[in-house]
């Protein structure tokens, strides 16, 4: 096997202990830990697909970002000491077969539907054709959604300021 | 596409991880941990997009730009949603999800 499949493996391999260990640790800070863990390893895997760009916005924005948002906000509510209690049985065993028949479910389908890829050539993924696609206007281009999400950041910010300043 | 990694391996790790995200968002009861539920399942599906594009749409980029904007969009949830923990907490010292019921009336 070549290195690459290798590492993919192992990227998964990652990916699904971490995301089983952020949703059952007791330790509130372990948990955004394993966290970190699991989206420091979507970005290999991005890595892995030559989205360069993509795995950087990933590491950036949600492993720099959002993992030290969620770690401050940690340090301001709870204890680091503190363990949860274990859960109720009754949650437990909901959760649990929610989470196993959905998932057997979209095994299901995944297995049986035959992807067919397109067979038109592959482009190549820049930093110019990215810059030129985001903001252009014509076929292929998002400058709507980019402008919508631009509005939609600067609007969560401004609120995210109002709602957690202290009373006047 | 990729030598040796069929595209059904990487839906399966991705559909692990949102259905994980879904048992926790059902089991845990810390808001933050909640919040951390949601973000293993926005994560889940930008892989998917990124990984239709690779291997199903390579002439496109649409998977890569709706991957880029569902993470901008996580950031812009998870920085209101943080603000409405924190000032959750400064009023009823408690971010349990079952002790925060004042709201209903």
């Amino acid at each position: 096997m070549a290195l690459n499949v290798w590492m993919f493996y192992f990227l998964a391999t990652v990916i699904a202990v971490c995301s089983v260990l952020t949703i059952t640790s007791r330790r509130i800070l372990r948990a955004a830990f394993y966290l970190l863990c699991v989206l420091v390893a979507t970005a290999g895997l991005y890595f892995l697909f030559d989205y360069q760009f993509m795995a950087g916005v990933q590491l950036v924005l949600y492993a720099g970002g959002i993992v030290v948002l969620i770690i401050f906000s940690i340090l301001l509510t709870s204890h680091i000491s503190q363990k949860f209690p274990k859960p109720e049985a009754i949650r437990l065993i909901t959760g649990i077969v929610v989470g196993v028949s959905g998932f057997a479910l979209a095994m299901l389908a995944i297995l049986k539907y035959a992807f067919k890829a397109t067979d038109s050539a592959a482009i190549r993924i820049d930093m110019h054709t990215i810059g030129n696609q985001l903001l252009g206007t014509g076929k292929n281009g998002y400058a709507l959604p980019f402008e919508v999400i631009s509005i939609l950041l600067l609007a969560a910010m401004i609120g995210a300021i109002i709602i957690a300043k202290k009373g006047k | 596409m990729i030598e040796g990694i069929p595209i059904t391996h990487v839906l399966i790790v991705s559909a692990f991880m949102f259905f994980a995200g879904i048992c926790g968002f059902i089991v845990r009861r810390n808001m933050i941990t909640i919040l951390m539920s949601i973000e293993l399942i926005l994560n889940a599906v930008s892989i998917n997009m990124v990984v239709f594009n690779k291997y199903l749409f390579p002439d496109q980029l649409q998977g890569h730009f709706f991957a880029l904007f569902i993470v901008g969009i996580a950031a812009a949830e998870a920085s209101v949603a943080i603000a409405l923990i924190i000032n959750i907490y400064r009023r009823l010292a408690s971010i349990n999800v079952e002790q925060v019921n004042e709201m209903k009336h």
